[in-house]
This record gives C-alpha cells, structure tokens and sequence, in this order.
C-alpha cells in the first residue's frame, strides 16, 4: 500500500527536503541482512556490560542480606555470612551501597545494592523514608547533571535506583501504617516490588488471604507498585502484567544453605517439620520473585526508571530552576544566524 | 566497556562468583526484544552527481523499488530529497529514511554546493538536540532523522578525486560517516581500479579527510572488517534487472561483451558493502552517530550559546547559574531588539510628520501663489475694464459733442441757405 506523498509543511521553504513518502510494509524482494543487526546489538551490549540497582527496604531481621544472596547466588552481603553476626541497631537510617561484577555466560554485569539498615527499627519512625527518598532523588540528581554536562562522558554512570524490593513481615494482617507511608511515598519515584518476608510462617490459606489484604490495601491507597498498570505497552504485556499483579506480593524465603532432597540438592531451610525448599513453586514464590526481577523484566526495570521516573525527575527539575531552554532559544539563535533577512523586513513601515 | 575499568580498580566493586545460574544471562536477549517491539532507525544520505546511480544502488541494496524520480541537470542549486520507509525482514522492523542530493555537481559554479548537504544533517541534529533539550520530551519514542551513514559517490573517472569531492567530504567528516564509493565501476578495468582506489585513499590521507572505518574493537567481526577496510572504496555496481547466468536468474547488467553480476565478487564490491553497511556495522554507524558526531554538534552548539561546565577559576558551574545568565542576557538582548524597534518606529513617524507638514506646506503656499495670482488678474482686468469704460466714455462724450457740432453745423447751414435766398 502506497501512501500518497506528504509534504513536510513544518519545515521551512528555505530548506532543502523537498518531500517524504511513506511506503508501509514493503516486501523485500530478496535477501538483504537488515536481521543480522540483533546480533550486532547483542553483541554491543555483552561488550558493555549491564549495571542493575537494586534497593531492600525493611526491618531488621527479616532476610533482606540472605534474600539477596539467594537471588543471585553469591554472597553479594557479607551479612548473613559472619557467623555471630549481631545486627547493631543504628539510630538513624543510614543506607549502604555494595558493588559487585558478576558474570554469567559471557554476559557481565554490574550489581550495586543499597541496604536501608535502621528503617522502620526505631520507636519513633516517623519520616524514617526521607533518607531513602534523599537517595533516590540524588542519583536522579546525578544522573541529571552529567546529562546537562556540554562535556559528557560516552556513558554516563547509572546509580539510579531500578528496583526497590519493599519486604513486608509476614504478619498475616494487612498494612501497617509503616508500610502505606513508605509505598505511598517511595512508590511515585521508583519501582517497588513488595514481598513478605519469611513466608515460611504462614500456610497456603494464610497467605493467599494475606496478599489478598494487602492488594486491597494498596488499592485503597492508590498506591501503584511494579509492574504498573498504566506503563503497559501493549495487549500482550498487559496479560503478562496482569498475571505478575494478581500474584504480588510474592511470599518468600530465603537462603543459602543446600540439603538433599530426593538425591538432588536443593537450596532450603531445613527444620523439623521439613525442608522448605526455596526454589520448588509449591513451597515459596522465591523462583517467580527471581523470575520477575532477573530473567523477563529486569531491562524493563531499567526503562521503567530510565523513561518514566527519571523523566518525572527531571520535568519537575526543570521546572523548579525554570529552565527551559527553548525559551532561551536554539529556535531564536536559528532565526538570527539563518534568516536576518527576515528582520529586516519587519522594519520596513 | 566499562567492566575494564572496573576491574582495574574501581573502588569497591569486587568480581564475584556465582554459586548456581541465576539468570541475567537473558539480559541482552531482554534489550534486543524490547528492540524488536521498538523497531530500528537507519538513515543514509546518498551525494553524487546526477545520474551517478544512487537511486539504483539503494535499490539493489535493499531489493526493493523505491519511488525514483530521474532528475534533470538544471537545477539551479543542490537539494534533498528525502524519502522514508517501512521496511520488514522476519521479525525486525526497519524504518529506513533515504535522502538523495538532487542537482549536486550540475551547476556551473560549485563552490556552494556542499552547503545544503551539511545544512541537512545539522539540521537533523538540531531537532534531535532540541528534544533532548525539552522539559516534557519523548526521546524513546522519536523518530531519529539523524544521519548514520553517508555514501559518497565517486565518478569511475579511473584517475583521481575531483576537487569537489575534497571539498565536500572535509566539511562532512566531522559530522556524518564517511563510506566513499566508486560507482558505476563497471566502466573500469581491473588494474585500473586497483590504481585508482590507492589513488583516491592517498588523496583523502593527504587532505586529512576522515572516513569511517569499520571498528576493530570486537574480536567476533574485527577481523572482517580489518579485511574490508583496506578494501575501501568499494567498487559498486547496482542493477534491479535480472539476467540468466548459467541456471540462475541474477543481478546483473547486460552488455554485448558479457554480463556484469552485482552480487559477484570478482566483477564488483557490492556484496562487500552491503555485508559492511548492513550485516556487520549497521549498529555501530548507529553508535558512532550518536556517540560522537551528535556529542560534538551538541558540544559545539552549547558552548556557541555561552554554556560551559567550569567557570573562570575551574569551578564546576552549575547549568542553572549559566541557564540564568544566559536567560538574562537574552532577555536584554531582546529588550535591546524591542527598544531599537520601537525607535526605528518612532522615527519612521517623525519623518512621516515632517514630510507631511512638508507637504501641507507647499499646498498652503501654491494656494496663495494662485490666489494672488488669480487677485493680479482680476486686477488687471479691472484696470482694463475701466480703461474700457473710460474710452467708452470719452468715446460718447466726443460722439455727442460731434453730434451736437453736427447738429448745429446744420442749423446754420440752413440758416446760410435762408440768407442767401433773400
């Protein structure tokens, strides 16, 4: 189907672009290569490398270092490693950046993650989120800056947030004001994904019953977590979408501990009753977590931060400091280097 | 990539070893199918002269029939035409924008010709760079007009470049890449090709004109493209039409002496630019675009409008001070322009005034010069009139005394007659 000819009336006569057409969806006649250019891409990117920030948020106690560890299978916090590790309360909530370069079948990538120790472990813990939120707002902040730079660097440093993994004490109740400030607050800058922490202490029934609280709550709240209704593509990624919505908050557990099952060896919690195997669907939701956040959505993590929060960033920014730079004038530096003829017509009474 | 220089000592980040497979070995599958959703973008622009064959060669490189137009040799300045398409292979989705020079290298005198060619691809930076710059912007979503690859086509002179072409691709190696071509290399013979392609890469080494080179820096293509970089410039061929060679149908042209095959490697390059252009670099062209020719427009363009990221003593200056100082000269600057206007206007009515006035006062004295005028006349007919009247006057004065003299001439005739009878 041929459409028929446009002009570009936007653009100026004095220009050069005499036409655009348009021809949708035509048939190549024969071999050309154009399909060879997702192998140049993949390539480029494994050279690159990845970075991937990831933010846990929650009381002490309830897995956070181990969780992260079994995640990735490494020990990413030394935490949970120490033996007699005594978890000193701090006063304030003070956050703690690690960095490591992992790899996996030539791909590399950097993984940079930020512990909230302290928050929500005082007696008093009104605006205990506002360190976190300072945080997510100065990488923002940094991201910004390099970006405005006339100099800057091939690639700028990318230490924004992209996921914030939000664990919730397996209460079985609903919310606690603790939890609606937080979300409420954390979840218009970044992506949260909520959990419930040591689900080992709650059966099927309690769970279920469970997230069902907590989405009414969330919903009640007009709190929006990951993945987001309204950043959804296209049809096939709401399904996809819908589906992960449905199931949020993933219960999980955590650990690094393997223990022979049935000759295999697994990654569980052994105890009396049995052993809580981590990565078997029917025991824990830790594989649909990991799933999720590592093997189908961790890009759209990225572009979810990088498009929409960020962007959300930076308009605010921008407008704070009234800086709008079409005002300013790239259109009126055009007008009076390319056309002072038409100026001079202006004056003519 | 940046994992070298974190391994070399970025502060606290430590190689870490994975217990198990955790997955992220996905991740360049994650980006490229959101790729595939999005679609790519890759525009060339195409100068040579006309005729020199860039319509067909695009053609033949990308098996499809564009929309050609022949064009005449009488335009009266170089122009772009630009023309954009939607083209598919399996599942990836190109939007392939071609922009051809129309008129390049017809008129008589040439010096201005590469002008609207760079005009062109600046202004596709500009617009990319004004987005950017935008406070509510779409980048993700825009449609990238910027120029990835620049093929230059050279005539089958078989000698050396033409000044032209000198001129041309040094004010373009800055901005766009560079991949010089021979065209129509059909017309030349084999060891005269070898000649004329060690010529043309000397002429551009000694001028200093950068091309693009095909990057050495991946290990899985930089052997290939090791090969073909010192194949360059390809020697090409285009043909939509088929000719049966052998058992099979194939592009080619057809002479009396023999057919030229497009697609063989003996007769011509073109198999080579396409594997260059297309298979191999496509997304490197893309990079390069992107990395370095638009960095330096925008550096460029940023500093000319005043911005900078160190102030006078090397302190790092925040954009908002200069966005500030710059918005406030701007804003004087157009004060400035308003006051001037407004003076100019004030002016300009004066000296309406005045000329007006002037006018009004040469009416106002033709009007009295009429008007005595018109008072000397009406005077000196009254003088005539009255000379008239006099002479009238006089006239019956002297008429009644005559009359009066007759009158009594004739009494005393009578009065002599009666005499005299007695």
């Amino acid at each position: 189907m041929i459409l028929p000819l446009t002009d570009i009336s936007k653009q100026d006569t004095r220009t050069l672009c005499l036409q655009m057409s348009f021809i949708q969806g035509t048939d190549l006649f024969g071999y050309v290569g154009i399909e060879a250019v997702l192998d140049q891409m993949r390539s480029k990117t494994m050279k690159a490398g990845f970075e991937f920030n990831i933010m846990v948020v929650g009381q002490s106690g309830l897995g956070k270092s181990t969780l992260v560890n079994t995640l990735f299978k490494s020990k990413v916090s030394r935490k949970s490693c120490t033996p007699n590790y005594e978890e000193k309360i701090s006063k304030t909530v003070k956050l703690h950046t690690v960095s490591h370069v992992i790899e996996e079948k030539g791909v590399k990538m950097k993984l940079t993650v930020i512990d909230t120790p302290g928050f929500g472990d005082q007696i008093n813990n009104e605006n205990c989120w506002e360190p976190i939120l300072k945080y997510v707002n100065e990488q923002y902040e940094k991201y910004l800056r390099e970006e405005l730079h006339v100099n800057r660097k091939r690639r700028i440093p990318d230490s924004r947030v992209h996921c914030c993994i939000y664990f919730l004490p397996a209460t079985g109740h609903r919310l606690r004001p603790i939890d609606v400030e937080f979300l409420k607050r954390l979840g218009k800058i970044v992506s949260i994904v909520p959990i419930i922490a040591k689900a080992d202490t709650l059966t099927i029934e309690e769970r279920q019953e469970f997230k069902e609280r907590i989405r009414q709550d969330l919903a009640a709240n007009g709190i929006h977590v990951y993945p987001q209704k309204e950043y959804d593509e296209d049809p096939e990624e709401r399904i996809l979408n819908d589906r992960i919505r449905e199931s949020i908050p993933f219960a999980v557990v955590g650990t690094d501990k393997e223990h022979q099952v049935n000759g295999n060896k697994v990654l569980g919690r052994k105890t009396k009753w049995g052993i809580i195997e981590v990565e078997n669907v029917a025991h824990c939701e830790f594989a649909n977590l990991r799933d999720l956040l590592i093997r189908s959505h961790l890009q759209d993590l990225k572009d979810v931060t990088h498009n929409i929060h960020y962007e959300t960033y930076r308009v605010r920014r921008l407008n704070e400091s009234n800086m709008d730079f079409s005002e300013l004038g790239l259109s009126t530096w055009l007008l009076e280097n390319g056309t002072a003829d038409k100026w001079e017509s202006e004056s003519h009474l | 990539g940046f994992l070298k220089r974190v391994q070399t000592g970025d502060k606290g980040v430590r190689p870490l070893s994975l217990a198990g497979h955790v997955g992220f070995d996905s991740l360049p599958d994650q980006l490229v199918n959101k790729s595939i959703c999005q679609g790519f973008c890759f525009n060339i622009l195409c100068i040579g002269e006309t005729g020199i064959g860039k319509s067909t060669l695009m053609d033949t490189l990308f098996n499809t029939n564009f929309e050609n137009f022949e064009s005449s040799h009488f335009e009266p300045q170089v122009k772009l035409r630009a023309q954009t398409y939607d083209l598919q292979e399996s599942n990836v989705r190109l939007r392939l924008t071609v922009v051809n020079t129309v008129g390049f290298g017809d008129q008589m005198n040439k010096q201005e010709s590469y002008q609207p060619v760079v005009d062109y691809i600046d202004r596709q930076f500009e617009s990319y760079l004004q987005e950017e710059l935008k406070i509510k912007r779409s980048l993700h979503n825009y449609h990238d007009s910027r120029v990835h690859a620049c093929l230059y086509f050279i005539s089958p002179s078989g000698h050396s470049l033409k000044s032209l072409d000198l001129v041309t691709m040094k004010k373009l190696d800055s901005k766009v890449n560079i991949i010089p071509v021979i065209a129509k290399a059909d017309t030349i013979s084999k060891s005269e090709l070898h000649k004329f392609k060690i010529k043309i890469m000397s002429e551009l080494v000694s001028n200093g004109v950068q091309i693009y080179q095909f990057p050495l820096d991946d290990e899985t293509v930089a052997k290939v493209n090791t090969t073909m970089n010192g194949h360059l410039p390809f020697a090409v061929v285009g043909s939509t039409e088929e000719v049966s060679v052998g058992n099979k149908m194939v592009k080619a042209r057809q002479y009396p002496w023999g057919v030229v095959q497009v697609e063989n490697e003996n007769h011509c390059d073109f198999v080579k630019l396409r594997e260059m252009l297309i298979c191999v670099n496509m997304e490197d062209l893309r990079e390069q675009t992107h990395t370095r020719h638009y960095e330096l427009y925008r550096r460029c363009k940023l500093e000319e409008m005043g911005f900078k990221d160190t102030g006078p003593e090397s302190k790092p200056v925040s954009l908002q001070q200069t966005y500030e100082a710059k918005r406030q000269e701007f804003l004087v600057e157009l004060q400035k322009r308003e006051d001037e206007m407004r003076q100019m206007f004030v002016q300009r009515v004066k000296e309406k005034e005045s000329e007006l006035k002037e006018a009004e006062r040469e009416l106002q004295s033709r009007f009295e010069q009429l008007k005595r005028l018109h008072a000397d006349e009406k005077a000196a007919l009254e003088e005539k009139k009255r000379l008239l009247d006099e002479d009238q006057s006089s006239f019956s004065k002297r008429r009644a005394a005559a009359q009066l003299l007759q009158a009594q001439s004739l009494t005393a005739n009578g009065k002599k007659d009666k005499d005299r009878k007695k």
